[in-house]
């Protein structure tokens, strides 16, 4: 499918950049005649993968974060990218209530799931982890 | 993200602004324990008319406060909820343990 715009953005992995990447694909998906609900839904998947490479992809130590956004002529792709510690089982992961903290409720990849129409997720133990989302629209909704 | 706490009639009452995510979930966590242990009071009640957005950082925030407070014998209340955030409680089924009131008043009579 041909690509109609894209923005890659790499910043190193600060809370505050979750905001930013947030706010960015939101702007980003306003090219499209989406529902505001869309949007928010995007704003939530979003923010959950990035938080994911913030706090388990890196944790302590800062990394570069990739987030990458690509608008095709159906659908709206968000890749987010991190070389931190991979993710032992994948499947264990997405799992609602999986989490290794109790602050945190374990529903980052449901959420992501729930909110976007794809989810992809590949991860290697010491490499790191790419999560694929792809949202998708109906072409008589674009500007 | 601007959070102001006050107590009032033994509840601790907790006004938010901004966005809750990763980014201010430590700063929630601090402020609201530190009010809740200096305080002394069991009841809290979670005001977010200012608060625009939420995700399982923001929410696993809230449930943590939940924990904390029923294990003391209080409870949570929360008011003035948005509907983009109210459609996250929704989903996530914090809604079916923390209780949704119309106005701070409302919620100061329920307690």
């Amino acid at each position: 499918m041909a690509t109609r715009n894209r923005v890659k953005m790499i910043f190193p992995s600060n809370s505050e950049n979750v905001g930013l990447a947030r706010i960015t694909a939101a702007a980003f998906a306003a090219q499209v005649d989406l529902t505001l609900n869309d949007i928010e839904e995007i704003k939530v998947a979003v923010s959950e993968a990035i938080s994911n490479s913030v706090i388990h992809g890196y944790g302590e130590q800062m990394g570069d974060i990739e987030f990458e956004m690509v608008l095709t002529e159906d659908c709206l792709e968000f890749i987010v990218i991190d070389y931190g510690r991979g993710i032992a089982d994948i499947d264990l992961a997405r799992q609602p209530s999986y989490s290794s903290d109790p602050e945190r409720m374990g529903l980052g990849f449901v959420f992501m799931e729930s909110f976007m129409d794809k989810l992809l997720v590949e991860s290697e133990i010491g490499k790191g982890t790419t999560v694929k989302m792809t949202k998708n629209y109906s072409i008589d909704q674009t500007h | 993200m601007n959070i102001s706490t006050i107590v009032r009639q033994g509840v601790l009452i907790v006004r938010l602004d901004g966005e809750l995510d990763m980014h201010v979930a430590d700063e929630f966590r601090r402020k609201v324990d530190d009010a809740i242990d200096s305080s002394g009071v069991k009841y809290l009640l979670l005001n977010l008319k200012g608060v625009a957005f939420i995700d399982s950082s923001g929410l696993g925030v809230i449930l943590g406060r939940y924990k904390k407070v029923t294990s003391l014998g209080g409870k949570v209340l929360v008011t003035g909820i948005r509907p983009p955030v109210a459609r996250l409680f929704e989903f996530s089924g914090v809604q079916k343990i923390i209780k949704m009131c119309a106005s701070e008043t409302e919620a100061l009579a329920n307690l």
